[in-house]
């Protein structure tokens, strides 16, 4: 069963790729691919939802959850759980899906793994979360045996989205759900402020990173003028990011935004599993670092041991000779 | 009005540096073999209570942890920046709790030691485990409200507090009806330093966990009854809550309680088939864009 998270009618990518994933674990177990959707209005959002591979749709509808709350939602996301009973429940590891999710985990008494970036099904079908722990410097399989449902979070971006099929064709079961007053009174959402994202990492082909190696503001200025000849997306390391060298938007690994762009470079940046964590699946990956043994050389395509000082200045004037 | 607010703190690993040798064999970790820090976003926990009690004098502050025994040092550290009172939950059938047990714990603890809490606050999530989990299955567990990624607080009433926290791209303000369990951010504020005249006096602070240790270089106490005795009178005794004196079901505690199990541990190798390693000059930089011109990775 898979957390179908919107806003304002927008179903989150996050939320198809698990459907994705749910679809190939449903295959291997012989089993039907459930959602459930909360919302103010969210029936009309079904005939998307079953392209992307659902079978059973439960759909939860009540003016009291037209923006996320935390416990109204709950108690919406209980009943569906109940009514279906599946094996699993997967969620998106956004801060809605990190909200709930160990909320309804807890009140189930159920195991719940944070921020899986394999889930595959094991021994006894079993369903083998699979997350980064401990810094990331060790991937441990967590397991839930002998609690139900199983569940997990999963980052958006790090499972891959199917295509959707037109027409395909679900079970749609509108459950109802009343939210009692005084649930619904115990938040009240006074105001809300929302930006149109002018940063996107997600959506790049080619991002330039830079890190700690830059040694300052001034450094990171030349990584943000590469990509701006290149026409391409900035990130940063979460050390650069504490410095101050970008903003928080732009941060790149296990804490922040997962990418996989057709063309990765890495600045000065040292390669600490945190931050490899968010960058690893790039197609290519060119690292220039002054430390030839520094760790992001072992995912590295291209190798350029120097200083980014010369470094990036000759690959802006190649890449402006050769585009001539 | 005044609050009574709990803050709940971990001692983590730092986890910056990490070889493999320190996983044990049952794939839970020895914390013992890396240097234990206060675990961030906790302090930013305690700095937002910390505030509420300047502007609201009468509030108390409760600190809990639960830990080993040397995680009586982030309490300590709790009383240098002035929280009214400390409890270590430490017992070896806490041992091993995932999230779901260690929830199941604090939230007893909590109704136990600080009945009537208004506000629970604790950190977004703890760096050794990145799970963000505990904060919001203490809500759970104890019943009540829950307000996750809380920066600041606004407004304070008697039933409830309005709060800014952030939500996907933007922020909201939302009013919470009390007892909430709020988690912070850290981009909250900037944590106080330790107060120096606090930090000398408690220092000296010890639970009786640490006292097998301090009676060999404390000499004039005679045994641990003297010592605990001479803590108490001046108010250095960090109590130590075990699972008896909780109100809890044991085959729900450490890690027979805890749903999730860790099935297998790896260290992580990642490294790519081949690397083409380039000059860092003019010839390097031109073969590596033609290379990815070539390759239409590059317009």
């Amino acid at each position: 069963m898979v957390f179908i998270e919107q806003e304002d009618g927008q179903i989150k990518d996050v939320s198809f790729e698990l459907l994705t994933k749910a679809r190939d674990l449903a295959t291997e177990l012989k089993e039907k691919v459930s959602a459930f959707i909360v919302g103010e209005k969210v029936s009309g959002l079904a005939d998307e939802i079953a392209a992307h591979g659902a079978d059973i749709i439960y759909t939860v509808e009540d003016k009291e959850l037209n923006h996320y709350r935390t416990l109204p939602y709950f108690h919406a996301a209980k009943q569906a759980i109940r009514e279906e009973n599946p094996q699993i429940v997967l969620f998106g590891a956004t801060l809605i899906g990190r909200d709930l999710a160990p909320h309804v985990a807890s009140y189930f008494y159920t195991g719940l793994t944070a921020d899986c970036t394999e889930l595959q099904i094991g021994d006894e079908k079993m369903l083998y979360q699979i997350r980064p722990a401990f810094g990331g410097n060790i991937r441990a399989t967590i397991v839930t045996p002998d609690y139900a449902p199983q569940m997990a979070t999963v980052r958006e971006g790090v499972m891959k989205k199917g295509e959707p099929v037109k027409g395909r064709k679900a079970d749609v079961r509108p459950l109802k759900v009343s939210i009692p007053a005084e649930v619904a009174g115990l938040t009240t959402i006074l105001h809300r402020e929302r930006k149109e994202k002018t940063i996107n990492l997600k959506g790049a082909e080619v991002i330039v990173a830079g890190g700690m190696g830059l040694g300052s503001a001034e450094g990171f200025a030349l990584v943000k003028e590469l990509a701006k000849v290149l026409g391409a997306e900035v990130g940063a390391t979460r050390a650069a990011v504490d410095a101050g060298w970008a903003e928080a938007d732009r941060q790149i690994g296990q804490t922040g935004t997962t990418v996989r762009p057709k063309l990765y470079f890495a600045v000065g940046i040292s390669g600490a599993i945190q931050h490899r964590a968010g960058m690893e699946e790039s197609f290519k990956i060119v690292a220039v670092n002054t430390d030839p043994e520094a760790p992001i050389f072992d995912i590295a395509d291209y190798k350029i041991v120097g200083d980014y000082k010369t470094v990036l200045p000759e690959l802006i004037a190649a890449y402006k000779k050769l585009q001539q | 009005m005044e609050y009574k607010i709990v803050v709940l703190v971990k001692q983590v690993p730092d986890t910056h540096n990490i070889s493999g040798d320190v996983m044990k064999e049952d794939g839970t970790i020895n914390r013992s073999a890396l240097p234990a820090i206060f675990n961030p976003e906790d302090l930013n926990a305690l700095e937002m209570a910390l505030e509420i009690k300047d502007k609201r004098p009468g509030t108390t502050i409760t600190a809990l942890t639960m830990g080993p025994p040397s995680a009586s040092e982030v309490l300590r550290q709790c009383l240098y920046r002035g929280v009214d009172q400390v409890f270590l939950l430490s017992d070896i059938k806490f041992a091993g709790s995932d999230t779901w047990a260690t929830a199941y714990t604090l939230a007893a603890a909590v109704k136990k030691l600080v009945p009537g809490v208004d506000l629970i606050l604790a950190g977004r999530q703890a760096i050794d485990g990145d799970t963000a989990q505990v904060g919001p299955q203490v809500a759970e567990k104890a019943g009540v409200n829950q307000v996750t990624y809380a920066e600041e607080v606004i407004d304070m009433k008697k039933k409830s507090v309005t709060l800014r926290r952030l939500i996907e791209g933007g922020i909201e303000e939302v009013e919470v009806s009390l007892p909430a369990m709020v988690t912070v951010v850290d981009t909250a504020n900037r944590p106080r330093p330790a107060e120096v005249r606090r930090m000398m006096k408690y220092k000296k602070a010890l639970s009786r966990m640490d006292f097998a240790a301090a009676l060999k270089t404390h000499l004039e106490y005679k045994d641990e009854k003297e010592l605990e005795k001479d803590l108490k009178k001046k108010g250095l005794l960090i109590p130590v809550v075990c699972a008896d004196d909780l109100d809890v079901d044991l085959r729900k505690l450490g890690l027979f309680g805890s749903p999730t199990k860790v099935k297998k541990i790896e260290n992580v190798v990642l490294k790519k088939e081949e690397t083409v390693e380039l000059t860092p000059d003019s010839k390097g930089a031109e073969r590596l864009i033609s290379d990815l011109r070539r390759a239409k990775i590059l317009g």
